[in-house]
């Protein structure tokens, strides 16, 4: 097997989901999710571990990935600032929101800085219209988030 | 007013912690029901409390298990729709964070009255701090004997995986779940001929239930289908916008827009006035101030073209461009569009590029027709809900606002009145 990069770890993790479905296939999302949370992202040689550990087609397993949002199939940061642009937070400011956080990370929407360590991106709706606008850094929900709260929200992030 | 039934605990600190929940009656309507009811008794109380899905499509949840066959033997799953997506719909992540214990005991009701051993809980990628919620909670019911084997010594087995989607608006439809599920892309199936009840996950038998559908199910066994019923029924309204006080709101169904809007999410800010509402998520047509006084039902909203849907009310004031608002909503349509269909994949790209240079000050006058006979010609051949989500409020905002359109177009630029909105400063 050539240029193996799971760990023992998340392929051993990958084996229990794998285990906890009825049909292997079933547990190629979080298998996915495990694969990326180790690498930072789904390197081809992340989809060949993901394809042997399930049994399938290495392009089948690309052909999903490439499918879900949340899965990136070339290198983004490890920190990752979603904000989202959908009609709520849209009519309580998102745009200058992310506005701000495109001006302060010198990139725009998609783009990762150039040290390599944060992706901005412009989401769809969080579900979490209560709060808007709303804006997930990494795994931490920010509601009613103003220009400058975005500020000390990247302060928290680098 | 009476007391609430699905929001009573949300949000009180610990509600995870399974012993929180059974401290407060949590599971007694589950072992009321594995120990004392048939799963036909639970069919008929949920058929007779008249609970229709929440999700969307407000099909009859009793007529669905019903509609499950249910031969000896033969394997069942229940799916639970997590995916909550609908655009300006919290109700689903407010119950899973706020109390996930009401859904699981749901699951547990709904897979015994529909003999399934094997339920999944599918849950929208983005929301990390729900799944974290329910592990830990399902976690916790495993540990207290409420899934697993011989559940209180009933000899009713159930186990329950959560499974977390990846970023896919489509994966909130049915089918297009069930291939996710299954470990592809999120595409939907076509039906008919088979509908997930008879062939769904992995070609079995399957019950695909949204997650505050469930939730209203051990009301309904506490309670009775009568008793049930006498809170309204009640129904979570996820309110947002231009309001002072959002939130979700538990309310009986057909409770007026305007009682909805002005006295339960606080109305507008300090001098605005009311401009326009969507009813029902963005898949739903939008409503202006004559339709206030309209019932939020289904029957109500059907009647004026639009729907209540996910039960999603998006308020907007004065300050909004109708024209840029749909195109926020046909973006999103366009962005999480599979691609599967033609005219979902290429009506949504065709209709964001007029609404694009309708906005940037190249409108022509055709293309309002020519708007409105792309969404006519989308309307009722898509495969699925999100491609047939585009024309009812792109159709109702041309019909109601088409004044600000034809302003776009003839002066290339936007008349409304763009007072600055202090992100998150205003909230009463």
């Amino acid at each position: 097997m050539s240029g193996r990069v799971l760990s023992d770890a998340t392929l051993s993790e990958i084996a229990r989901l794998r285990d906890a479905y009825p049909q292997a296939e079933s547990a190629l999302l979080p298998a996915l999710h495990a694969a990326q949370d180790q690498v930072g992202y789904l390197s081809p040689e992340a989809i060949a571990d993901v394809a042997e550990a399930l049994g399938l087609a290495e392009t089948e397993v690309t052909s999903v990935a490439s499918y879900y949002s949340m899965f990136f199939l070339t290198p983004v940061g490890r920190h990752k600032i979603r904000v989202c642009t959908n009609l709520s937070c849209y009519l309580n400011g998102a745009e200058e929101v992310l506005h701000r956080l495109c001006e302060r990370l010198g990139v725009s929407p998609g783009e990762t800085t150039a040290d390599g360590r944060i992706l901005l991106e412009a989401v769809e709706c969080l579900g979490a219209c209560e709060e808007a606008p709303v804006v997930l850094a990494d795994t931490t929900r920010h509601a009613r988030v103003t220009a400058a709260a975005a500020d000390d929200l990247l302060g928290g992030v680098r | 007013m009476p007391e609430l039934l699905l929001m009573k605990y949300a949000g009180q600190p610990g509600r995870d912690a399974v012993e929180e929940y059974v401290r407060t009656g949590g599971y007694e309507a589950a072992t009321r029901a594995l120990k004392e009811l048939t799963p036909d008794d639970l069919v008929a109380m949920v058929e007779a409390s008249g609970l229709r899905g929440r999700g969307g499509a407000g099909f009859p949840t009793g007529r669905k298990w019903r509609l499950t066959p249910k031969r000896e033997g033969d394997v069942r799953y229940l799916v639970v729709n997590a995916d909550e997506g609908e655009p300006g719909t919290f109700k689903d992540r407010t119950l899973i964070e706020g109390d996930p214990h009401q859904i699981l005991e749901g699951v547990l009701i709904a897979s015994y009255a529909n003999q399934v051993h094997r339920a999944f809980i599918y849950v929208r990628g983005e929301m990390f701090l729900g799944y974290e919620r329910l592990r830990r909670a399902l976690e916790g019911a495993y540990a207290r004997g409420f899934f697993g084997r011989n559940i209180l010594g009933t000899g009713f087995d159930l186990d329950v995986t959560l499974h977390r989607g990846a970023g896919s608006y489509e994966c909130g439809e049915e089918t297009a779940l069930l291939e996710s599920l299954e470990g592809r892309r999120g595409e939907p199936r076509v039906k008919p001929p088979y509908y997930p009840a008879v062939k769904g996950l992995y070609g079995r038998p399957t019950v695909l239930n949204n997650a505050e559908t469930l939730a209203h199910i051990p009301h309904i066994v506490r309670l009775g289908a009568d008793g049930y019923k006498a809170y309204g029924p009640p129904i979570l309204y996820s309110v947002s916008g231009h309001v002072t006080r959002p939130g979700v709101k538990e309310l009986p169904i057909g409770t007026p827009l305007r009682e909805i809007i002005f006295e339960h999410a606080g109305g507008l800010r300090p001098g605005r006035t009311f401009k326009a509402v969507f009813p029902g998520g963005s898949s739903a047509a939008i409503l202006t101030a004559e339709h206030l006084d309209t019932p939020a039902d289904f029957d109500s909203l059907a009647k004026l073209g639009s729907m209540l849907g996910s039960s999603a009310i998006i308020v907007m004031d004065d300050t909004t461009c109708i024209p840029a608002v749909m195109r926020r909503t046909v973006e999103f349509y366009r962005d999480e569009s599979c691609g599967k269909c033609t005219p979902c994949r290429e009506g949504t790209i065709w209709l964001s590029q007029i609404l694009d240079r309708i906005l940037e000050g190249h409108g022509r006058m055709e293309d309002l027709e020519l708007m409105d006979g792309i969404a006519q010609q989308m309307t009722g051949i898509c495969l699925c809900a999100l491609g047939e989500s585009v024309p009812p409020p792109l159709r109702a905002s041309l019909k109601y606002f088409r004044d600000e359109f034809l302003h776009h177009i003839r002066a290339g630029s936007c008349d409304v009145v763009r007072t600055p909105v202090a992100a998150g400063g205003a909230r009463g």
